[in-house]
């Protein structure tokens, strides 16, 4: 029988995947000592950590470059994809001449697209973030798109009944409507403006004072400093968890009164 | 606020009148043949009918929210629809409010923000507007749960917001697509009779859509009966009851004989055989 402390609902979102990360820590450090793994090719995770502390101020720099092209990127992607949107649903002659470039600008790869960007914008924080906003874009166009369209016929007619303005309608009904499906969308975005952006990284390989968490990872790896390596993916990976988990905040605040996802 | 000259309705011009309308959707479906059928205000008339017998693509064009394929449909004596244009010439409000078979709230929006919805669409000035609310509220008995959430009520409470959506315009005619057919037989009973006294007390005039013989009997001053492929009117029935009806006229045989006789007719209008007249 589960003790009380198990079945509460904080212990199981919070400490319990706590507690399994910190069981594969430990897992991990043992294995690494105990077969005597060298560093340059699996550091311990307390190799790990000492790295994080003692390159910080180079790591923490190229965090700053990297979080400004992603948050940048996001916004960008949020404002674009927000107005393609509600470009998109104001006639389906619209839509359908549109939407299938917007579906291009998904399915082509960042990789082989951002050495054009790169080669064409010459600023080179302006081209990382063109990249970035690409990959980051769709699932905002696409769920908006969705939302604004997903209105209850019903409340549509009653709206008719009642002479709503194109506005009123657009106001009342169909952004209210959308708003569950663009916080789906902001979700699964702002992931993607973080790979974007490293991907971006990846393929500029800028060096110098703009260089991003991508950057330090291809140094390290030239240079066998592999515990600086994983420092930066870690970096890389919190990033991701701490934007993922401020859109599930946001998305909870702005709906959690009324929406089935948010209730308790 | 509603007036009740009740004793001379029956001379009265129609609120709505539907002349010879039909309905064909693309694909070749007749909906609705030769309907014709006029409204009368202070009425409380019942389409009742089978299943794909036209008779809520009638209230869908009786809303305006359809139009016919043949036929002309007069509100007011116009051929436009009610809202459609300001006033009217005499001054008198023409508001025509629909209640859905859904509930048809908006999750976001408390219930006082649902009922209030018609009158912010139509500009109405806030303080008046929550005063109407209020009375509305009041009227279906939800007075205390202005602040609450739609999906925090019951599916019947949820209903009677909804009226109580419609009754804050104070409309002069008031459309039902089968408002209770998704409620427990022992709601519907409950929410038949309070919006009988309604109609009573407010001088309402009502249309009824409906597949339940007992519900159209109970509520109806005018039973218009339909029949289905295609759709139809096929009879055109007063129901002279009591103008109080409560649970005892459910089980009375004046009652009785008249949900036998539309039984009759819509066995009639679907078989193709004349039953013996029960009357």
């Amino acid at each position: 029988m589960a003790s009380p402390l198990l079945s509460r609902p904080a212990v199981q979102r919070i400490a319990a995947p706590l507690a399994v990360g910190a069981l594969m820590l430990l897992a991990w450090q043992a294995v690494c000592i105990w077969l005597d793994v060298p560093p340059y090719l699996v550091p311990t995770p307390s190799a790990i950590a000492r790295t994080l502390v003692e390159d910080w101020a180079l790591l923490s720099g190229s965090l700053w470059v990297t979080l400004r092209i992603t948050m940048l990127a996001f916004a960008l992607a949020v404002v674009l994809g927000t107005a393609a949107a509600f470009v998109f649903v104001q006639s389906r002659l619209i839509e359908a001449s549109l939407f299938p470039y917007a579906i291009l600008l998904q399915v082509t790869p960042v990789v082989a697209i951002a050495p054009l960007i790169i080669i064409w914008v010459k600023e080179p924080t302006l081209a990382l973030v063109i990249c970035a906003t690409m990959v980051a874009i769709f699932p905002i166009i696409s769920n908006t798109v969705l939302g604004l369209r997903s209105v209850n016929p019903g409340l549509l007619n009653l709206f008719r009944i009642n002479r709503a303005t194109r506005w009123d309608t657009l106001r009342r009904l169909r952004i209210p409507s959308a708003l569950p499906y663009f916080f789906g969308g902001l979700r699964i975005s702002c992931g993607l403006a973080l790979i974007g952006a490293v991907v971006a990284e990846f393929v500029a390989g800028t060096g110098g004072t703009g260089a991003g968490l991508a950057y330090q990872i291809l140094q390290a790896g030239f240079a066998l400093n592999i515990p600086r390596l994983f420092a930066a993916l870690v970096l890389i990976t919190v990033t991701g968890v701490l934007l993922f988990g401020a859109m599930v905040v946001l998305s909870r605040l702005a709906l959690s009164h009324w929406h089935e996802s948010e209730l308790a | 606020m509603f007036a009740d000259p009740r004793d001379t309705r029956a001379f009265e011009a129609p609120i709505l009148f539907a002349n010879q309308v039909e309905k064909t959707y693309p694909n070749g479906t007749v909906a609705l043949e030769r309907v014709k059928l006029s409204i009368r205000p202070g009425e409380f008339v019942s389409l009742l009918g089978p299943s794909g017998c036209g008779k809520s693509t009638l209230l869908k064009l009786f809303a305006g929210l359809e139009a016919p394929s043949a036929g002309h449909l007069r509100w007011w004596g116009e051929g436009t629809l009610p809202g459609a244009r300001p006033a009217a010439a005499d001054g008198a409000r023409r508001t025509l409010a629909m209640v859905f078979q859904e509930a048809t709230l908006m999750p976001w929006a408390n219930v006082a923000d649902n009922v209030r919805l018609p009158l912010d669409l139509a500009r109405m000035p806030r303080e008046q507007a929550n005063e109407r609310m209020r009375r509305a509220l009041a009227l279906v008995g939800l007075a205390q749960f202005g602040q609450v959430y739609p999906r925090e009520l019951s599916g019947g409470m949820q209903m009677r917001v909804s009226i109580a959506r419609a009754l804050a315009t104070e409309p002069d005619l008031l459309l039902m697509d089968e408002p209770f057919g998704a409620l427990d037989e022992f709601t519907r009973n409950r929410l038949d009779a309070d919006l009988r006294a309604l109609w009573a007390e407010r001088g309402l005039t009502v249309v009824f859509v409906t597949h339940s013989i007992y519900e159209a009997v109970y509520l109806s001053s005018r039973v218009v009966v339909m029949a289905a492929r295609p759709g139809r009117v096929i009879a055109d029935v007063a129901i002279d009851g009591p103008a109080v009806r409560d649970e005892a006229y459910r089980v009375s045989p004046e009652f009785m004989q008249h949900c036998a006789r539309l039984s009759a007719l819509l066995a009639q209008a679907n078989t193709g055989v004349a039953p013996a007249d029960p009357a």
